[in-house]
């Protein structure tokens, strides 16, 4: 390759990669905020307008005085600015004028922006497979399919309506995958959470719909604090799915979500997202800040958890959906694509913690970086000494785009037992001027050239999402990488 | 009486990389209907000059012109080539992970029938389309589902590329040293190919090493290449003289 079509290459992908964000707008609407900063009257103020029980604002409560003793990670391969807590709205909410009775007598303002963002919520144009919540800025907006789940005993709901209906459920699983003071952003969570979304399946019970919610970030001082819990009883199944996106803004918000997946016997949830918060502009300016802590607790035997995630935005990106295996025989999956352009960065992957006897984990991760983003994959596979007969697989692939981005590989594996096998398999590629010279030489452009070989590379995640997801998902990249497509 | 065009004329080509010259004052001239094959030494230019008639971006055209089917093509992208008929075999197909064959024959096939405005081929009429080709270069269907080239043999990425030729039913195919790495009998299968897909309305441009290959695909000009020029031009006897006497004498000849 020569200096020359290098440059013509790397121009050519550059702006591939560059294209305009489409879910940038902001919503005007009237808000119920209140005032910047963050002390204990904050926390109880939250609290106290959710109207919530008390063990909720003792929980909250603890879960501050243990973020005032907690530092901010940073092993992380990220440089995260200085972030200044005391300048972040901890709620904000859009007014409503009355109680509403039923979705179709939300704001219409509110009913536009998620059907620009391709969510229908009114009864006559929502999806018919899969029941939403749409959560906005602080609070949940609503539920579709509440009412027909229920006859399957199957709740979904917002987790602050489920704070109100069923809080015996909450007390006795919120806190308990993740503990308050897991970390830093599990702290502040756990202290200041407005909104998220709370499943629980009975047993016996397979969910008849996909359950999902969609998150929008609209405020722009306002954090987003997410909370999402989702119980699945013996011998039922659930699918999930996630979507965010956010306005685009010159200065960054701040997202710190928890999520909590507890599978009881023969259980199985499969949790999938497709994260596209605003990445910030070409020069890294703005963009979402997006800590993220999701763990999921394989409790029985048999159980299963599968993530599945296709992170394209945020500026900066800190997650590691993690699985416990305490039951034995059960196992996790992780599947990864994470994509980072311009000035992101991303440092994500997963945990395996594998207790019980003969559990299985898989971990498939793939990076792409273009531009002069920083992806990093982090993992840990953890094999207890009494996790006999236990295997994971993981594999991390990385694909570069240009000369200025960088990738990297941090894997970290520990097995206290011999009975035990561990596969690890890693590469890094390029797309390179031979390849698309391929493509061109036949005829095919340069868009239509990358969109192939990066779908080709996610191939082994995309299979992992349901349906309609999958084709979202390879839209989105599109949409990120391809520019004509869509 | 008509006048026949050249499909392909090239005058005064003179190319470079990373400002090392690659191309001298090369002219050549073909016409529809003709086979010719460029022979020399390695690193003579031979791969090189399909490139740049490709139209790859590493090279720079200092002087001269290509022209193609009577206009110049120096300014045309490589996939503008490609549509307008310009096909290249390359000596070492490139391996595409996660991207499967049919996918990409496909992708290629629309390119071209959309900058023709023609209709494009849903996947199941690509299959119908694609299955013919496939018995001319004798390829079993279930290289259709694997990844382009990913694992194939160097046999099978040679009978991959003639696929394409047919496919893209290109005007001007320049075949880069298909022959190589090939055994009797796919050498026989992939000649017998081509030898299908020639006609008096297209032109093939052999580049090739061996003799043996023009047994089976008779040329009607060879050419010798010498540091990015051609030193001489002849009929198929020459390949014959080439294969017993080398290279050696032509460049004293030159000197002389």
């Amino acid at each position: 390759m020569t200096e020359k079509s290098n440059k013509v290459l790397d121009n050519n992908l550059t702006k591939l990669v560059n294209q305009p964000y489409k879910y940038g707008f902001s919503t005007n609407i009237e808000k119920d905020r209140i005032e910047k900063g963050l002390n204990e009257d904050i926390v109880r103020l939250i609290s106290k307008k959710k109207n919530e029980p008390a063990f909720m604002l003792n929980f909250r409560l603890k879960a501050f005085k243990q973020w005032k003793k907690l530092q901010a990670p940073t092993w992380a391969q990220l440089k995260i600015p200085k972030i200044n807590f005391q300048d972040v709205t901890y709620y904000s909410a859009p007014k409503f004028k009355k109680k509403l009775n039923s979705l179709d007598e939300v704001d219409p303002e509110l009913l536009e922006t998620f059907e620009k963002l391709g969510i229908s919520l009114t009864e006559q144009k929502r999806l018919t497979n899969v029941a939403v919540d749409a959560v906005f800025d602080s609070v949940s907006i609503g539920t579709t399919f509440r009412k027909e789940l229920a006859e399957y005993g199957v709740i979904f709901c917002s987790i602050s309506e489920a704070l109100q209906e069923y809080p015996e459920l909450l007390e006795k699983y919120l806190g308990t995958v993740v503990p308050i003071g897991d970390n830093y952003f599990t702290a502040l969570n756990s202290a200041v959470f407005t909104d998220g979304s709370f499943c629980f399946i009975p047993k016996n019970v397979r969910c008849p719909l996909d359950l999902s919610t969609y998150f929008r970030i609209n405020d722009q001082q306002a954090g987003q604090f997410e909370r999402t819990l989702i119980v699945a009883e013996e011998n039922s199944y659930v699918s999930y799915l996630e979507g965010c996106t956010a306005p685009q803004y010159d200065d960054n918000q701040l997202h710190a979500a928890v999520v909590e997946l507890i599978a009881l016997k023969n259980a199985e949830i499969k949790y999938s997202t497709v994260q596209n918060w605003y990445a910030g502009n070409e020069e890294g300016k703005g963009g979402i800040y997006n800590f993220v802590t999701k763990r999921g607790l394989c409790s029985g035997k048999n159980s299963k958890i599968s993530w599945t995630q296709v992170e394209t935005g945020s500026s900066i990106t800190w997650k590691y959906p993690s699985c416990i295996l305490v039951g034995d025989n059960s196992k996790g999956e992780f599947y990864s694509v994470a994509l980072t352009n311009n000035y992101q960065q991303a440092d994500t992957g997963s945990k395996m913690n594998h207790i019980g006897k003969n559990t299985k984990s898989r971990i498939v991760s793939k990076g792409i970086s273009a531009g002069n983003s920083k992806n990093s994959y982090r993992g840990l596979v953890n094999i207890n000494q009494k996790a006999t007969g236990s295997r994971n697989y993981s594999q991390c692939d990385s694909l570069l785009i240009g000369n200025s981005s960088n990738a990297n590989t941090f894997p970290f594996i520990s097995v206290q037992n011999s009975t035990t096998k561990v596969e690890h398999e890693a590469s890094t590629s390029k797309i390179g001027e031979e390849q698309i010279f391929y493509f061109l030489q036949r005829g095919i452009s340069i868009e239509k050239a990358v969109e192939l070989i990066i779908s080709g590379f996610c191939k082994d995640v995309f299979t992992e999402l349901p349906l309609e997801f999958a084709a979202e998902a390879d839209r989105l990249l599109s949409l990120k990488l391809e520019g004509s497509v869509g | 009486m008509v006048q026949i065009k050249p499909i392909l004329e090239i005058e005064n080509l003179n190319a470079s990389i990373n400002d090392i010259k690659i191309l001298n004052n090369l002219n050549l001239k073909i016409y529809p209907g003709e086979i010719h094959a460029i022979m020399g030494r390695n690193g003579s230019g031979k791969s090189t000059f399909s490139k740049i008639v490709a139209g790859h971006p590493a090279y720079n055209v200092v002087d001269g012109d290509i022209r193609f089917k009577g206009k110049s093509i120096l300014n045309l992208e490589p996939e503008e080539r490609s549509h307008l008929g310009i096909f290249l075999a390359f000596q070492y197909p490139i391996e595409i992970p996660g991207v499967s064959n049919e996918d990409f024959l496909r992708l290629a096939y629309n390119s071209k029938m959309k900058s023709q405005n023609k209709p494009e081929l849903d996947p199941i009429e690509f299959l119908g389309y694609i299955s013919k080709k496939l018995e001319i270069v004798q390829m079993d269907p279930v290289f259709l589902t694997r990844n382009v080239n990913e694992g194939f043999s160097g046999g099978e990425k040679k009978r991959n590329e003639i696929l394409q030729f047919a496919l893209l039913d290109s005007d001007l195919a320049i075949l880069d040293e298909t022959d190589s790495g090939l055994d009797i009998d796919a050498l026989k299968i992939i000649s017998s190919g081509i030898n299908k897909l020639m006609n008096e309305n297209k032109s093939i441009i052999l580049i090739t090493h061996y003799q043996r290959l023009l047994d089976y695909i008779k040329p009607d000009y060879i050419h010798v290449m010498q540091k990015g020029e051609i030193i001489k031009t002849g009929t198929s006897e020459l390949a014959k003289e080439l294969e017993i006497k080398g290279y050696e004498w032509l460049k004293k000849k030159k000197v002389n």
